[in-house]
């Protein structure tokens, strides 16, 4: 009987190592707004190719101290790093997926898209400087919507997040006032509200509250059939969150001048772009000392911008441009060497 | 193997065994010194920048690192208290009535049902508190003490559902299991004899429960009484959910507020920066030391209490 089990566990050991040889596995951690789209990336990669593809949705800031202390093979942050940063870390980064934030509203009567909102006023709102549905800079956006005089009850983020830091910059670029009170960042000092944690703990208080808006991903507004909101865009149109209308702001941006990848989509030139679009960053370092994994991350990013769009359409992303793909597997070959100056991506 | 009473160097199993178990009560301590010091170790950046002043202002601002703890000092003081000004009496009231009023067949099945309770773990009760009590508070419980008791400060600001008040209740709703099951317990250990002199000599019910039963108990009620309240100061979860995370000072219970352990819970991950991180630490090290003066002062209010019952 012992023999038996012995032989079994020798079996299941050997089994278990033969199977580790033949693949490599992957460690990333970071941002939880991709992680979906990662998550069923990674299963359709390990069933083509065998590679494990494990990745922690522990939060961009998270992501960015687990690559920095050099435990996992590349990090993840849905705000780009400024150039001087990722120099100072001998980092470098590339986008890899875009989504959008959206604002949504729990009115009577008011369905989706059926609210107008311009970016002064939307952090104005933000502010606590415009407080009543009726006022009067909505209503002259909203000619013939009948707006009640009830109180608006804002719903931000209450945890540290992406999501945030991309309203917010948004925010600082169309409002005086919101940068120089406010500013930029993943947690603010939110002048007031409630706070919702993650995506779902905002979603869940703006349905709950009457007279309630708040910002959540794309996905979410949609799952939840939340009343999103439009935007008057850069160029003077009220535009709808739509995926179609993600990718014209992410069209129009002149990613090959922005030096380290730090592109922001927010308030982009276009006439159907959506003001608060933002992609979603992957973080590697440019000397590499184990040069075989580097090379599996790439193969597996490489894999799934060219067969991944439409899983990430399903899941309501919006894939990255084919130019900027082919300017990011450039970089790739220029900037990610092996310890002794190699190229990897060839 | 045979039981020897002494082993080879001469250790007897009493010693063997006494030697065991201080070592696992000496583990508290130094755990417990352990933490602290690294706790104290790491908000050093914090406490040099900021110093005493990081607990009484009210700044929580990680865009221009401005640290200061006292929003989530109070909202934490303050759902703990609306907690156990609620959970007390309605526990103690649901571990006499098991005890003492309760017919024999009641007793088993709602004792059971308040034990499984106490096992919920306390996202349910979070998650719970948002989709069924807030409704019901923002719809009709919050709005009535609006209407009615607006003149106060402390019912002062627009019924949203969300707050502390609701915080508090949610809280206390999870505390209540603990501490009913525990004293029910307590009340059952009264010795028969004592119970049964008293209502020889006339007693009431309530008279037995006033005056044999509670100071009888009074030990373990204190007791049960104190992991319910550590329970509330360091909960998590059930807090984040409902006390709607704003970081504004207010009167009103009605307002949204914070804890220090939903701002930990809620902004840990995404803390970059040294001084951000270390703040968050301190605020631990804070919730630490209120949880440590909060107990120490029940167990001394406990002891001048037991001197004046001659205990």
């Amino acid at each position: 009987m012992k023999k038996m089990i012995f032989a079994a566990l020798a079996a299941l050991t050997l089994g278990f190592s033969a199977q580790a040889n033949a693949a490599a596995t992957i460690n990333g951690a970071g941002a939880t707004f991709p992680y979906p789209v990662y998550g069923k990336w990674a299963h359709a990669y390990n069933k083509e190719t065998g590679v494990r593809f494990n990745y922690q949705a522990i939060g961009s800031g998270g992501g960015i101290k687990q690559i920095k202390a050099k435990t996992v093979d590349f990090g993840a942050s849905d705000a780009p790093l400024k150039p001087e940063a990722l120099d100072k870390a001998g980092l470098m980064q590339y986008p890899m997926i875009m989504g959008g934030v959206v604002p949504v509203v729990n009115i009577a009567g008011i369905g989706a898209g059926q609210l107008t909102l311009s970016g002064d006023v939307l952090a104005d709102i933000y502010l606590n400087k415009i407080t009543k549905w009726n006022d009067a800079r909505i209503t002259k956006l909203n000619p013939g919507v009948n707006l009640p005089a009830d109180a608006i009850a804002v719903v931000h983020r209450a945890d540290g997040s992406g999501t945030t830091w991309i309203f917010t910059n948004y925010l600082t670029k169309v409002s005086t006032g919101w940068a120089k009170n406010i500013g930029n960042s993943k947690a603010v000092a939110w002048p007031t509200g409630l706070g919702g944690k993650g995506n779902q703990g905002v979603a869940a208080f703006v349905s709950k509250v009457p007279g309630s808006i708040g910002y959540v991903e794309y996905a979410y507004a949609l799952q939840n059939h939340m009343a999103s909101v439009k935007l008057l865009n850069q160029a003077g149109n009220a535009v709808s969150p739509t995926a179609a209308n993600f990718q014209a702001a992410a069209a129009g941006a002149d990613w090959a001048h922005a030096k380290g990848y730090y592109m922001v989509l927010t308030n982009q030139p276009g006439a159907n772009s959506w003001p608060i679009t933002g992609a979603s960053f992957i973080l590697m370092y440019k000397s590499q000392k184990n040069p075989a994994t580097a090379k599996e991350v790439l193969k597996f990013f490489d894999w799934s911008y060219k067969h991944g769009a439409d899983m990430a359409k399903k899941l309501d992303y919006v894939p990255m441009p084919e130019k900027v793909i082919k300017m990011v597997e450039k970089t790739w070959s220029a900037d990610i060497r092996s310890a002794n100056g190699d190229k990897i991506w060839k | 193997m045979p039981a020897a009473s002494t082993s080879k160097s001469g250790f007897s199993a009493d010693q063997l065994f006494r030697l065991l178990t201080s070592a696992f009560a000496a583990f508290i301590a130094v755990l417990f010194i352990v933490m602290l010091a690294v706790l104290w170790h790491q908000s050093q950046p914090s406490i040099d920048k900021f110093g005493f002043s990081f607990l009484i202002s009210s700044d929580w601002n990680p865009v221009t690192d401005q640290y200061g703890a006292l929003i989530a000092i109070i909202g934490t003081l303050l759902t703990t208290f609306v907690a156990m000004f609620i959970a007390l009496p309605v526990s103690l009231g649901i571990a006499l009535f098991l005890a003492e009023i309760a017919p024999y067949w009641m007793r088993g099945p709602v004792g059971t049902a308040i034990e499984l309770l106490a096992a919920i773990p306390s996202i349910v009760y979070g998650m719970w508190g948002l989709f069924v009590i807030v409704p019901i508070m923002a719809s009709s419980v919050e709005p009535w003490l609006y209407h009615h008791l607006g003149f106060l400060p402390l019912f002062s600001t627009p019924p949203i559902g969300i707050g502390i008040l609701t915080a508090g209740l949610v809280l206390a709703l999870m505390i209540i299991p603990f501490i009913a099951s525990i004293t029910r317990d307590v009340f059952l250990m009264c010795p028969q004899n004592l119970k049964e002199s008293a209502y020889g000599l006339g007693a009431t019910n309530w008279e037995v429960v006033k005056d044999v039963m509670i100071p009888y108990g009074i030990k373990g009620i204190a007791g049960a009484v104190f992991l319910g309240l550590g329970r509330a100061l360091g909960e998590t979860m059930a807090v984040t959910f409902v006390i709607g995370n704003a970081y504004h000072l207010s009167w009103s219970l009605l307002a949204p507020g914070n804890s220090i352990a939903s701002t930990l819970a809620n902004e840990f991950t995404e803390a970059d920066g040294e001084l951000y991180t270390s703040s968050l630490i301190e605020l631990g090290l804070v919730l630490f030391l209120i949880t440590f003066i909060v107990l120490s002062l029940a167990e001394i209010w406990l002891h001048s209490g037991n001197k004046k019952r001659g205990i």
